[in-house]
């Protein structure tokens, strides 16, 4: 799968809209090996407990191929449903429940940007009004000081830092920093600029994926 | 006046002193609270400590365990850091399991320690894929008035610092395991690091180390963990996006904050072994 790649280039990336019929919204998004199906429903019933008067809950769950959901999962499932809170216009549907469910289906690598890539596509398949689209680049930091772009699994292994940025698709600001490892005040800097150039490709394919999506259908 | 205010209009009761450049408190926007450290304070423990921030109480204490590497890794003991919010501290928090923001806390406090390589795993080691040692770090939230997770962070590197393990040697004949008590060695920590949260107010007020007030007000949050110089965690959880120059603002902030604990630590450390 691993073809010539310079570090400034995001590995392929594919996706299936709607590919599941009893759920509002799902997709599949493949990142080089990399997949991840969400799937979400809403805005529908909540539990009581979990009503918010003024707008809606939006409820992330998360899980991986293999056993139940961990604690380190558990952190990921909250950086994620902050992330969609963010972007989902949820004034709109005070009193509802929006669920989005993930599941790991291969993790090569930057799976953080994959899962927060995935469940931006699922709330587009399933039109829920959001504030813009978010874009998520993870980039990583060789022993040498060399960022790489969507690092695979080997790569990311080598590395002595791991870097993902979302960013918004408006302005191009970071909504969402997430870190491992640790690394210069530079260093973050540069990793950002490049995210940030990288994130622009990531919406010119979300449009493309939905121009495809739509045209089928007529 | 100004309480009904508070009460039904919090994001305007709070606005209006933003606009002001101070905060309802008296502090300024870039202004921690007063942070106390208190070192030792659990004698039975191997290593404590307590952590004031403002009203916001943390207690680390840390019991040291005899255990079984793992396979692959023969040489490394474990850390194992938990934190614990019961309804003592905040009456949102219900008696039982850990809950999410309990876990979320935890996992974060675990990922604090392995990206800062505070302590080197191989020093826990006893008899290499035998015996080494395992630090249960139980940090017990006693007041929760907002950015937990800093005082979690300082209490549990003073608490590391203030770690004494006993000295254990393995008799080759009887395998049985000996501790000497008298003989103790200090943990040694090699790297500080200090978490410094920042919440975002109506997209564009910065504000250092948020009360609960505070963070429940808040637009976004990011914490940025740095250790001496260097940075070992940003985490932004969502939130407002934030501008290039905002999240350097943060940086720069958080690299001050950090020299000012990092004394504190080491100031309250000296006055314990004098």
């Amino acid at each position: 799968m691993e073809v010539d790649r310079t570090s400034h280039e995001l590995r392929p990336m594919t996706c299936e809209l709607g590919h599941l019929s009893r759920s509002d919204g799902s997709a599949t998004l493949t990142q080089g090996d990399t997949t991840v199906i969400t799937s979400m429903y809403g805005p529908g019933d909540v539990r009581i407990s979990k009503e918010i008067i003024d707008k809606a809950t939006v409820e992330v769950t998360y899980r991986p191929k293999i056993g139940l959901p961990k604690c380190s999962d558990k952190l990921k499932e909250r950086l994620i449903r902050n992330t969609c809170e963010t972007v989902i216009l949820s004034g709109l549907h005070p009193r509802t429940g929006i669920d989005i469910i993930l599941q790991e289906m291969q993790n090569s690598g930057s799976f953080l940007s994959c899962c927060i890539n995935s469940a931006c596509l699922a709330l587009l398949d399933a039109s829920i009004p959001l504030k813009y689209l978010i874009a998520a680049v993870t980039c990583c930091i060789s022993d040498k000081g060399e960022i790489t772009l969507d690092p695979d699994l080997k790569q990311e292994k080598k590395s002595v830092a791991i870097l993902t940025f979302v960013f918004d698709s408006k302005d191009f600001n970071v909504v969402t920093v997430s870190t491992s490892g640790s690394f210069s005040n530079e260093q973050f800097q540069s990793c950002l600029m490049a995210c940030r150039e990288a994130s622009k490709h990531v919406i010119t394919f979300y449009r493309e994926s939905m121009l495809k999506k739509l045209s089928k259908s007529v | 006046m100004a309480n009904d205010l508070k009460t039904f209009q919090p994001k305007e009761y709070y606005r209006k002193f933003l606009e002001k450049d101070v905060r309802p408190d008296g502090r300024e926007l870039g202004e921690c609270r007063s942070t106390v450290v208190n070192i030792g304070s659990i004698t039975t423990a191997e290593g404590s400590a307590l952590v004031k921030l403002g009203n916001t109480t943390v207690i680390c204490g840390i019991k040291a365990e005899l255990a079984n590497p793992k396979a692959d890794e023969p040489k490394n003991g474990y850390i194992v850091p938990n934190v614990e919010l019961s309804p003592m501290c905040s009456a949102q928090f219900r008696p039982g399991a850990p809950g999410e923001q309990a876990q979320v806390l935890s996992q974060f406090v675990v990922d604090v320690l392995q990206n800062s390589e505070c302590v080197n795993l191989q020093d826990l080691c006893i008899v290499s894929g035998k015996l080494v040692w395992m630090l249960q770090c139980d940090m017990i939230c006693l007041d929760y008035d907002g950015n937990v997770a800093d005082a979690c962070v300082l209490s549990l590197v003073s608490a590391l610092k203030n770690t004494c393990l006993p000295k254990v040697t393995v008799n080759e004949e009887t395998q049985a395991i000996e501790t000497d008590d008298k003989i103790t060695n200090n943990l040694k920590v090699q790297t500080t690091p200090v978490s410094t949260t920042f919440a975002i107010f109506d997209d564009h007020f910065v504000i250092v180390d948020p009360t609960i007030e505070e963070e429940t007000l808040a637009t976004g949050i990011i914490t940025i963990v740095t250790k001496e110089k260097k940075l070992c965690m940003v985490h932004k959880p969502g939130g407002t996006p934030l501008k290039d120059s905002q999240i350097q603002l943060c940086i720069d902030r958080a690299i001050e904050r950090s020299g000012q604990a990092t004394k504190l630590i080491d100031e309250t450390q000296c006055s314990l072994d004098r």
